[in-house]
């Protein structure tokens, strides 16, 4: 068990390694300057340029050798330290991601777990009831082939426009400040409705869809059809079936799990949610170096968290990664 | 007498038709018979067996009637049928390898089963150890997962369980095609056993391998193209087959002694014919030695000594 786990975890450290340099690489290697972009929005008089350019380069470390600045970032990586925000005038880039966490977690944790669930629940249901297989999958399929950002803007039409049950755009109502009081959590609950159900819908379907299919799979494996032989209850292969195609449900459970911290970045650019996307997006059309840096470090150590949560999930469900955690061969 | 299978006809369902992979087959399986059957692929072996226990949606029951211990079999109604497997009927499957759920402990997945079909497992669980070292496993197995058993540990797990209940007739289907020969011994072996220890009353044992049937089997039925060949105790059977066919099935064995690099062993040249539209009269006729106008009509399949059926028209 320590052997496995050790394993695994220098192998999450070496990508988390290989991961952050490259995060590092790709914003330089970006046609353009920030400090530039961000001399040319300030309207400084021409001969103030130069001194300005130097200062601020100065600022964010962007006057020393290429090698030298590796380093720097590395070693205020480790104090916790990203950087200061060039598009939001300094700000330090860890607390602007953190004001945009919540935002993006409240809406896709809820989002992703409970479409995970109810995909599964209802696509295990699909696969031996023909009416829902027949009427309720094809809407399922539907939902999932569409793009997301069509889906999501009639959504946004219907509900928010048409209807107008819900607002449309923000985190919370423009009219009001962050505080802790009744209304400003209504509005916040009101705000979060409608990303939240686009984004359920479309993840339900795939989920189902994959469920479903795998139910059928399953249900005809050779441990099904032997007990089956054996005169067993419907019941019972069911049930031995749902938790064996609940096995690669989990490992795409991961993979969304990881996308989280990327924050759905359609949803939240449609109903202009406040959140880790949104931010993601600003960051690239600001050439904003460090903000952009931090962000991916954040997807990096999300994707790799959740990947590790899922290898003890699995080490719970299936017997033959237990097995493999012993070195013996399978 | 255990079992009568009178006239039984059970089709595969197929987009250009019906394969008639069991088309009228008629025997009678004597109380503590262990009769094999053999064929070459695709000759309707595995259908039969499987169509005693489950006829699965691919397959469609036709006509014929099954009785066992003097009852009448439900064989065409999935639930009824129920009630009688496991317990009265019961197979070992072609594929007993990865017949054990992977995710369960095999002792869960025992009592899960047998409780399902209303045995206690705290009462069975004694004489499910004993059965298992009958078969060289210890109570451990149940402890394990089915991956941490080696194939012929899992094969001997699902001969124990699927007679746990001491049916009436147990179906061994292809149980010794993916063991080694010393594994084949012992399996056959323990079959015989199961027998004279009372586990299991008649015994259907199906394989295309007929020196195998050789040690166990009390009988010999062969069939060709969904259809009994001949049917006779096995000495009969392996010196003096009636059916052409049988005949040279026989005779394309190895014997003992005789070095092959002088001698060619001989096979059956021809293929088996299609069975989604089968030509009528004796489908051997083709690749028959002994063929003449009266095989464009079907053989009947007649008894022409003591226990001793054939379906050919120059014998009968």
């Amino acid at each position: 068990m320590r052997r496995y786990f050790g394993r695994k975890l220098s192998i999450y450290l070496l990508t988390f390694f290989v991961a952050a340099t490259i995060d590092w690489l790709i914003p330089r290697f970006m046609p353009g300057n920030p400090v530039q972009t961000l001399l040319s929005r300030s309207a400084l008089p021409p001969e103030a340029v130069p001194a300005m350019t130097a200062y601020y380069n100065n600022l964010f470390g962007l006057d020393q050798p290429f090698i030298q600045q590796y380093v720097n970032f590395w070693a205020a990586l480790l104090h916790g330290d990203l950087g200061r925000s060039v598009y939001l005038s300094g700000a330090p880039v860890a607390k602007v991601i953190m004001d945009a966490v919540p935002y993006t977690l409240a809406l896709l944790v809820p989002a992703i777990l409970l479409s995970w669930w109810a995909g599964n629940k209802f696509g295990a249901l699909a696969a031996r009831r023909a009416l829902l297989d027949n009427a309720v999958l094809p809407i399922g399929y539907i939902l999932t082939a569409t793009p997301y950002m069509w889906l999501a803007i009639v959504v946004a039409w219907v509900f928010g426009i048409v209807l107008g049950i819900f607002p449309i755009s923000g985190g919370y109502s423009y009219a009001l400040e962050p505080s802790l009081t009744w209304t400003f959590i209504g509005s916040l609950l009101a705000h979060w409705v409608m990303p939240f159900a686009s984004l359920f819908l479309v993840m339900f379907g795939g989920w189902a869809i994959g469920m479903r299919n795998m139910i059928i799979y399953e249900l005809d494996a050779d441990y099904s059809r032997y007990l089956k032989a054996l005169g067993a209850p419907s019941g019972l292969i069911r049930r031995y079936a749902f938790r064996n195609a609940m096995l690669p449900q989990i490992t795409g459970l991961a993979l969304q799990l990881g996308v989280i911290v990327a924050g759905a970045l359609v949803t939240e650019i449609v109903f202009s949610y406040p959140g880790i996307g949104k931010l993601l997006l600003a960051a690239v059309q600001n050439e904003d170096y460090f903000l952009l840096q931090g962000i991916f470090l954040f997807v990096i150590g999300g994707v790799l968290v959740a990947n590790f949560l899922v290898d003890i999930a699995y080490v719970l469900v299936d017997p033959r990664t237990r097995l493999g955690m012993r070195g013996e061969s399978a | 007498m255990t079992l009568q299978v009178t006239d039984l006809r059970v089709y595969y369902r197929t987009l250009a038709g019906d394969v008639r992979a069991l088309d009228g087959v008629t025997f009678d399986l004597a109380d503590g018979e262990i009769m094999g059957l053999a064929g070459e692929s695709g000759c309707g072996k595995s259908t039969l067996g499987n169509s005693l226990v489950r006829i699965d949606g691919r397959m469609k029951y036709v006509a014929g009637t099954v009785r066992l211990d003097g009852l009448e079999l439900p064989i065409a109604d999935m639930d009824r049928m129920d009630e009688f497997r496991f317990k009265d009927i019961s197979i070992i499957p072609q594929y007993a390898m990865s017949a054990l759920n992977p995710t369960r402990k095999i002792g869960r997945m025992v009592a899960d089963l047998l409780e399902s079909r209303g045995v206690r497992f705290g009462e069975m669980r004694t004489e499910l150890e004993r059965r298992l070292l009958l078969v060289g496993l210890t109570e451990a197995v149940l402890d394990r997962y089915p991956i941490e058993l080696s194939g012929g540990m899992k094969q001997r797990m699902v001969m124990v369980l699927s007679t746990l209940l001491n049916p009436s007739l147990l179906i061994a289907d292809e149980i010794t095609s993916a063991l080694d020969v010393t594994s084949q011994r012992a399996v056959a072996e323990t079959l015989v056993e199961f027998r004279a220890r009372g586990f299991v009353k008649g015994m259907i044992v199906i394989t295309h391998d007929v020196s195998i049937l050789y040690q166990v089997a009390d009988t010999l039925t062969i069939m060709y193209a969904g259809k009994l060949a001949e049917k006779a105790p096995t000495s009969v059977i392996m010196q003096k087959a009636l059916h052409p066919y049988t005949d040279l099935l026989i005779s394309s064995l190895p014997e003992v002694g005789v070095r092959f690099d002088e001698r060619r062993l001989s096979g059956i040249p021809g293929t088996p014919p299609s069975l989604l539209n089968p030509p009528p009269g004796c489908r051997f006729r083709d690749r028959c030695p002994l063929a003449f106008e009266k095989c464009a009509e079907e053989p009947p399949f007649v008894e022409v000594a003591p226990d001793h059926s054939v379906a050919c028209w120059k014998v009968a």
